[in-house]
């Protein structure tokens, strides 16, 4: 029966396009606005990622994101080091100077300050150059995004210089680092350069990264630092998600683009219902025939489910697939941010689900109700 | 008061279709309508019965009743056996798809379906494999010539054609009732006269019995018998179709 349900829903090759395109719009829109979001969250917390080696980041209490600086003493280093449990604790810059270029025009820079004995946190990724050569007089290293911003279609060369707080920065390397929600170029150097590169503070140290004894819980090791010395200290992943909470709390982008995923699924809904339903009243002669020959009203429902459903897998998979061609084509010819985990697929799945369900619904009430008697009522 | 047309003395058993008093009443209050008023007829296994009438005379009404598809608002409906009044819905589907073959005047084929599909929609409800549904499906159309049009849709065909596809989706299953709509209004007399002698030659058989709902007085010969009905109820009975003929076309 469920094979003759196919029959009808794709002998009506219009009104069947009609549902997918429905289920198609909404899919695509869900899954593309998701990914858009999902993307944007991605840059928030880029940073937290790309600096690599710590277990725990300490700061401020009040801080509630990760670029959200308040900058410390730099006598605090020494008391998470003497936390127990604490394996080690190193000193991290993080901050925005304004660099003045070779050819006089200025540029906001994303500062990061490296422990100068350990340069923990440096960048993976160094691709011109080496870590290394961080340790010269002025060196730094650059993103190579932030490097074709400043220098548009020029090619990758080392030893360009550019000025910071009227102090001369050298480029020693090139790395790849994922984006920022700033989008601004990043610049990695050591600690005590990077606060000759920054404007001039009293307290300049952004960050403690640390890391637990071996065994050792890193929660637990959190606790006892904010026990001991009063600062915030957190995991990596929560920090993570401390940054993301911020953005979903303090910021109107869930909003915007909960609304036009909102858009999305109601339009999607109004197509696919309208469509669903006129298809069903189309066939109601049908559906009253194979009630008169014998098909019960629960066989009737499930055929009405099963059409619903496979409309919904196509819809379902043509939307994200498109949503999915989207982001690739984004992320080659655009700077829009695009990342599609398995949970917008999942979470479009289900908006699939309740709109080919509510689409149905609309119609197999009418179904249901149909006489079977009504298959003598002539032509 | 009616005049009575069934012999209450023959055995339930040898009876088909007993129908004993029935009523039919559409809506309520000022817009009551009575379709059928106290109707009484027999149909025996092995006859085919046409019911005959003006429209709106309750034909349908009653054909719908003793199908099953309808609930009669009171008196006695004994279908093959089963008493169909009280049976509840799930029982009356099962029955409706074990007991009864259908042949609609608009022929409601599925139009997305081939002819041999169609013809094998009964045996798919009833739940056969579909390659085995459709073999026997093929069989039966070939049975009434159509065995080169198999994998035609309905819109492929011509009007005689789709009626015998419908007859072989009647019969596919084997009914022992046989409940035709007119079958022969949408056609012309050669293709009626075809259909119902296809219908004859096929369904007529001492184990079944078929119902005929027509206006068609071409094919009123083909009947055994002629039930009359006029405003919810059976005026006559015939046992001599071809009088009844002679006496339309006199008119």
């Amino acid at each position: 029966m469920f094979w003759i349900a196919w029959k009808m829903l794709i002998g009506n090759r219009a009104k069947y396009l009609g549902i997918v395109f429905g289920v198609v719009f909404a899919a695509l829109l869900i899954a593309q606005q998701a990914s858009i979001f999902c993307g944007l969250m991605s840059l928030t917390i880029s940073q937290i990622y790309d600096t690599a080696g710590p277990d725990i980041w300490v700061m401020d209490e009040n801080v509630q994101f990760v670029d959200d600086i308040k900058p410390l003493s730099d006598t605090e280093l020494f008391r998470v080091k003497g936390v127990p449990g604490v394996d080690w604790a190193v000193r991290f810059y993080k901050g925005i100077a304004r660099a003045r270029l070779e050819e006089g025009t200025y540029e906001q820079m994303i500062l990061l300050g490296l422990d100068d004995a350990t340069l923990v946190g440096a960048p993976q990724q160094v691709f011109l150059g080496s870590i290394a050569d961080l340790r010269r007089p002025d060196a730094v290293i650059i993103d190579d995004a932030g490097y074709k911003r400043i220098w548009p279609g020029e090619p990758y060369r080392l030893g360009r210089s550019f000025e910071m707080n009227d102090r001369r920065a050298v480029i020693v390397g090139i790395t790849k680092a994922s984006r920022t929600f700033q989008s601004f170029p990043i610049i990695y150097t050591r600690y005590s350069q990077a606060v000759l590169f920054a404007p001039p503070e009293r307290k300049v140290l952004s960050f403690v990264l640390a890391d637990a004894q071996p065994g050792l819980d890193p929660e637990e090791v959190c606790r006892r630092i904010t026990e001991r010395t009063g600062l915030q200290a957190v995991t990596q992943e929560q920090f993570t998600w401390k940054t993301i909470w911020y953005y979903l709390k303090k910021t109107g982008i869930p909003v915007n683009f909960g609304i036009t995923v909102f858009l999305g699924f109601l339009v999607g809904t109004a197509i696919a219902g309208q469509t669903f339903y006129l298809f069903t009243v189309e066939n109601i002669r049908q559906f009253g025939a194979l009630k008169a020959m014998g098909t019960s009203n629960w066989m009737i429902l499930l055929m009405v489910l099963s059409q619903a459903i496979q409309v919904g897998v196509v819809g379902y998979g043509v939307g994200v697939g498109l949503a999915a061609l989207f982001g690739f084509w984004s992320r080659a010819a655009t700077r829009l941010s695009f990342f599609m985990p398995w949970q917008v697929l999942a979470i479009t799945g289900v908006a699939v689900f309740v709109i080919v369900l509510l689409a149905s619904l609309l119609s197999v009430r009418k179904v249901l109700v149909v006489d079977p008697a009504i298959v003598f009522r002539g032509g | 008061m009616a005049a009575r047309h069934v012999d209450d003395n023959r055995p339930a058993d040898d009876m088909a279709v007993r129908v004993r008093g029935v009523t039919k009443e559409f809506g309520s209050g000022g817009s009551l309508t009575r379709a059928l008023r106290g109707v009484d007829l027999d149909v025996p296994y092995g006859e085919m019965l046409m019911l005959v009438g003006p429209s709106g005379c309750g034909k349908t009404t009653l054909v719908s009743i003793v199908a099953g598809t309808l609930e009669a608002t009171a008196g006695n409906v004994q279908v093959l056996g089963h008493d169909l009044v009280g049976m509840s819905n799930g029982r009356k589907v099962r029955f409706r798809r074990e007991n009864v073959g259908f042949i609609f005047q608009a022929y409601n084929l599925l139009p997305s379906l081939t002819a041999v599909e169609n013809a094998a929609v009964p045996l798919l409800i009833a739940g056969w494999r579909r390659a085995h549904a459709v073999e026997v499906a093929a069989d039966i159309l070939e049975r009434l010539g159509l065995g080169d049009r198999l994998a035609n849709l309905p819109s492929e065909l011509s009007g005689g054609q789709q009626q015998r596809v419908a007859i072989a989706r009647a019969l596919v299953h084997e009914p022992r009732l046989l409940v035709c709509d007119e079958p022969t209004s949408a056609l012309d007399a050669a293709n009626g006269r075809i259909t119902m002698e296809l219908i004859q030659q096929v369904a007529v058989q001492p184990d079944r019995a078929v119902i005929v709902v027509t206006h068609d007085s071409r094919v009123y010969s083909f009947a055994d018998r002629i039930a009359s009905m006029e405003d919810g109820r059976i005026e006559s009975v015939e046992s001599d179709p071809t009088s009844r003929q002679r006496s339309e076309r006199c008119l």
